[in-house]
């Protein structure tokens, strides 16, 4: 269970206030697919990095199968990541110098898991997305889909009950898009929540649920 | 994969900006490393030379260089032996023992040795006309010591390696050093052929870990006539009595022999003692350069590594890492940084040692192990504490600022 409640966030930028979610509430129940729309600076990535435990916000609360994150202490907070929620960043974030078995691996690291383990765990989610033949590359001798895919096996890696992907499709062709929303669907039908950032309406329309953003406020859902 | 898997890939990854910073360490420990191996073997060389010679007083050739003590008689010049009997014709009082050498280089199988002639002591006392009782007498609060004729109970071997003292050696006996002998790959009672010359190996003398290794000694004329320098020396040893050096022996020697050289074995030392003193102040003053630069420049690389790495910080927490995974990954790079550059420093140190030592402090110098763990622990302790802020501030990053994501 997701919750939000009376969630404000304001950037200062030069002075300036920018108002990038205001006074948001909401609920997601586990196991669903939502999407979240809205004209670009309207606080999506916001949202969801604070959703994620990453980012604090000024007022108002969020839960997370009924803890307060931000109340926690940052350990605590790290750990609840790690065991429970898995990130894909809009520009993937891999770790440059690893191969792409390693950067599945990290999690996997994190978690206290053992070397035999970790590669035969990150090897096998790599073959699920079509990577097999790609262990051993670097990021940059990776294309654009193909490194969207090793963030997608990494996200998986410590089998997060929940989702949060920001724009898994922007940078992507259709063919390639649409592969990536049926891996989504596939792993909502696993039982993980998601929560998607689409740009995309075509996108958006696959997932069950869609919560519109404007001007920091959820207008629609 | 394991932490350190990480932190290995990224070192390789950015070797070169680590560049200078490391390479202002890793000369610092080399510096360092040499300077003490050479000052230890310099220090106890002098010890060995103070302790162990027999011999006080040394008389050269005019023109004798004085480098050092162990290659003071492998000098081209010579003078007549005859000064051997001015000597002991003399009136001088003191003098506890003289021995005269002439020494040449051989070569065997390719590599360069020193055949040096000896007098042995019995054919010494027999020849020359012994006055008085002050030659062979033990020497009085001198501290060196000598073996009273009809006294000399120690072995052959151990005498001549300490003392350079023999009691007999036949026309036609050799004693090998320890380099020697194994470069021959003969053993005592073997024979050998040096310069035409049949010889048969009397003694295989102790390692001593200078340049006598490389030395063979025989009887004196044999060497004489294998040089064609037919009474000639390049070389007296004297025992002299530290009481009579003190009262003017080296002044009387002179003026005996004017057309000699004659200096205390304390002269020739001396300058090697000053060395290892300034030797000793500049690896203090080298530690001081190090820490202070070398170990700015590492922190400087640290904090400027932490920036460049704050999206892959702020990735690794988002994924769950926490402040103390991310306080360990700069800290075991900085471990491991500190250990290369302890083992590489150590390494570069003790060749520059080997190489230039005998040519610096004139010894022979032998690589030190010890040496190792000091090497670490200046690299480890240095780049622990350059980088102990750094990698707080990366530990203490906020992930979502670290990751630039909004
Ligand atoms: N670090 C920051 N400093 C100042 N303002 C910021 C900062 N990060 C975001 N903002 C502002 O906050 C607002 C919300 O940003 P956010 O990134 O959440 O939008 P978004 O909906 O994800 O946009 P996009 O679709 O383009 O990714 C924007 O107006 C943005 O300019
Ligand atoms: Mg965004």
């Amino acid at each position: 269970m997701l919750k939000m409640h009376s969630v404000t966030k304001s950037y200062n930028h030069r002075g300036k206030r920018v108002l990038a979610l205001d006074d948001v509430t909401m609920e997601i129940t586990p196991g669903d697919f939502v999407s979240i729309v809205g004209p670009s600076g309207s606080g999506k990535s916001t949202f969801l990095l604070m959703l994620g435990g990453m980012l604090r916000p000024a007022e108002g609360k969020v839960f997370v199968d009924g803890e307060s994150l931000y109340d926690l202490n940052p350990e605590k907070r790290a750990a609840l990541r790690k065991e429970k929620i898995g990130f894909v960043f809009q520009t993937f974030n891999l770790i440059p110098y690893l191969t792409a078995l390693e950067n599945v691996q990290i999690p996997l690291l994190l978690a206290g898991i053992d070397g035999d383990e970790q590669r035969a765990k990150a090897a096998s989610l790599l073959e699920r997305l079509g990577l097999g033949d790609r262990l051993d590359h670097k990021p940059s001798e990776l294309s654009v889909g193909q490194q969207q895919r090793v963030a997608l096996a990494r996200m998986l890696a410590n089998d997060p009950a929940v989702v949060l992907a920001d724009e898994p499709t922007g940078n992507l062709d259709p063919d390639t898009g649409l592969a990536i929303l049926t891996f989504f669907e596939e792993i909502h039908r696993e039982g993980r929540t998601i929560v998607m950032v689409t740009h995309d309406h075509g996108a958006a329309s696959r997932a069950a649920r869609t919560l519109k953003l404007f001007e920091g406020k959820i207008v629609d859902g | 994969m394991k932490l350190r898997t990480l932190v290995w890939r990224e070192i390789f990854e950015r070797k070169n900006q680590l560049g200078t910073s490391f390479l202002a360490i890793l000369l610092g420990i080399s510096v360092i490393v040499s300077i003490k191996n050479i000052t230890y073997y310099s220090e106890k060389a002098v010890a060995r030379e103070l302790d162990a010679l027999g011999a006080n007083i040394l008389i050269l050739p005019k023109s004798a260089s004085l480098q050092d003590y162990y290659s003071a008689d492998l000098q081209q010049e010579v003078f007549p032996e005859e000064y051997v009997g001015r000597l002991t014709n003399s009136d001088l009082q003191g003098l506890d023992n003289l021995s005269p050498k002439l020494s040449m280089p051989v070569e065997v199988n390719g590599k360069q040795f020193t055949l040096t002639g000896i007098l042995p002591k019995n054919e010494f006392q027999a020849k020359v006309a012994w006055q008085g009782a002050g030659i062979f007498a033990r020497p009085e609060g001198c501290g060196t010591v000598v073996a009273v004729p009809g006294q000399a109970a120690e072995p052959t071997k151990e005498t001549l390696s300490r003392k350079r003292v023999i009691e007999t050696i036949g026309e036609a006996e050799i004693l090998l050093g320890t380099d020697m002998a194994t470069s021959l790959n003969v053993a005592e009672g073997d024979s050998v052929s040096l310069l035409g010359t049949s010889f048969t190996i009397t003694a295989v003398l102790p390692q001593t870990g200078t340049i006598d290794d490389s030395r063979a000694f025989a009887h004196l004329h044999t060497v004489q006539r294998l040089a064609g320098q037919d009474s000639l020396l390049n070389a007296i040893e004297v025992v002299g009595c530290c009481n009579a050096i003190s009262g003017g022996l080296v002044q009387k020697i002179n003026k005996l022999l004017p057309d000699a050289k004659v200096v205390t074995i304390s002269q020739i030392v001396d300058t090697q003692i000053k060395t290892n003193r300034m030797m000793s102040r500049l690896s203090l003053l080298f530690l001081v350069i190090i820490v202070l630069v070398g170990g700015a420049s590492i922190a400087n690389y640290m904090f400027a590594n932490v920036f460049e790495r704050r999206r892959e910080i702020g990735t690794l927490m988002a994924l769950g890492a926490g402040s103390g995974v991310v306080l360990r990954l700069f800290l075991l790079k900085a471990l491991v940084l500190g250990v290369a550059g302890g083992l590489a420093g150590y390494v570069i140190g003790t060749i520059i040692a080997v190489v230039l030592g005998p040519r610096i402090a004139g010894v022979p110098v032998l690589p030190m192990p010890v040496l190792l763990l000091w090497a670490f622990g200046i690299g480890i302790a240095i780049l622990l504490a350059a980088s102990y802020f750094p990698a707080r501030r990366a530990a203490r990053l906020d992930p979502v600022s670290a990751l630039q994501e909004v």
